[in-house]
């Protein structure tokens, strides 16, 4: 390849790179720099250094808050993860029920995020709610906008049905790409379904497993829109994640300083967790075990 | 251009332009004199990218630890994050 095909190439890198610097870059030197200071207007701060991040790091909410969203990536984890694998093991191989169970798998990752929150308002109602009604009718008190456990069961039975799609869809394209000769030289020995899946299943999708947690985990941490939607953070402050607790704090109260140097200390626990699954990411490519 | 919303402070101002010089020094390095993956006290492979990466963000994490947990002077965690970073980036 010669000098002016590299040249050529950067070319194409430029519009990419400038793009990057306007959404991403930008904004995040501005946030740097609202983080150090009282913004009052763009001629009117004052320098407090690290007072914000001081007050941030002593937060007790905020310390809730955080606690409340590792709960909440935990356990959309721990019940997304297992279930998506079940559906996908169950789910046809070949045929038109093949392509109707994966349209129909796929149809909540086609809903938009804040509408999924209005569905799930109406659904969990007490009063009319397809859902809310039923289980008060069986005698059993539910009402998401009075009960923190109520709400938590709502925002996790909409997690669940919203993106264990996504996880269904990995592990079955996962399962898809497994060679017929591993089958059928585990029928030759005699393996049984939980051995097929232990010592055939499961190591062949290690690959799309560990991007599906990598992805859950983070839009889990990220989560906003439908819980905003369906809980505003509530009852109390028990559904409020970090990223409600953010924006409560940036755009109800316009406290851009403090909102600010919680977002750098939010964008760096978000690296830090993205460049982890980044390097287990590596390890699955090169098939490194340990 | 006007730059006012942007609410550019000297410290800020001082801490991008280190950054953005430390990535120009490193690019010239690398093309200059291309370095390959290697072991060292961490448990993975790495660059001296990886290493400048990793060196960035854990010092990152001891200023907000030093912030966080102690009242003493910030320039103490900057200097321990200084030779944490000269560790990483030779031992790493």
């Amino acid at each position: 390849m010669n000098k002016w095909e590299d040249n050529k190439a950067w070319f194409l890198v430029i519009p990419v790179f400038l793009i990057v610097a306007v959404s991403a870059i930008i904004p995040l030197m501005t946030v740097v720099n609202y983080s150090i200071q009282d913004i009052f207007g763009p001629d009117n701060r004052i320098f407090v250094g690290i007072e914000w991040y001081q007050e941030a790091l002593s937060d007790h909410r905020l310390h809730a808050a955080f606690q409340r969203q590792l709960l909440f990536s935990g356990l959309v984890l721990l019940i997304e993860i297992p279930l998506g694998i079940l559906i996908a093991l169950t789910m046809p191989k070949r045929g038109w029920g093949a392509s109707l169970s994966l349209v129909l798998v796929a149809l909540p990752l086609l809903i938009p995020w804040n509408v999924i929150g209005t569905i799930w308002i109406i659904f969990m109602r007490p009063d009319i709610g397809l859902l809310g009604s039923a289980i008060n009718g069986l005698g059993i008190p539910f009402d998401h906008t009075a009960a923190s456990l109520d709400a938590w069961v709502t925002v996790m039975l909409m997690e669940v049905w919203h993106w264990t799609p996504l996880v269904v869809l990995m592990a079955y394209a996962g399962l898809q790409a497994i060679p017929e000769a591993y089958f059928q030289a585990a029928r030759i020995d005699g393996a049984s379904a939980w051995s097929v899946f232990r010592y055939i299943q499961l190591p062949k999708m290690r690959g799309v497993l560990t991007i599906a947690i990598l992805l859950r985990f983070m839009d889990s941490f990220l989560i906003y829109a439908e819980p905003f939607v369906l809980t505003g953070g509530g009852p109390g402050n028990s559904t409020t994640f970090l990223s409600i607790y953010l924006v409560k704090q940036a755009v109800g109260q316009f406290d851009l300083g403090p909102a600010s140097a919680f977002s750098i200390i939010y964008f760096l626990i978000v690296l830090l967790a993205c460049w982890i699954f980044y390097q287990a990411l590596l390890k699955v490519g090169t098939g490194d075990k340990q | 251009m006007n730059l006012t919303w942007m609410a550019w402070t000297l410290p800020t101002a001082i801490f991008f332009i280190a950054i953005v010089s430390i990535l120009t020094a490193m690019t010239i390095w690398q093309i200059k004199a291309p370095s390959a993956e290697r072991k060292g006290f961490l448990p993975i492979s790495t660059t001296p990218g990886d290493r400048l990466f990793i060196g960035l963000l854990s010092s990152a994490f001891i200023h907000l630890a030093w912030i966080g947990l102690t009242t003493l002077n910030l320039w103490i965690a900057f200097v321990i994050a200084l030779i944490w970073i000269i560790v990483l980036m030779r031992w790493g």
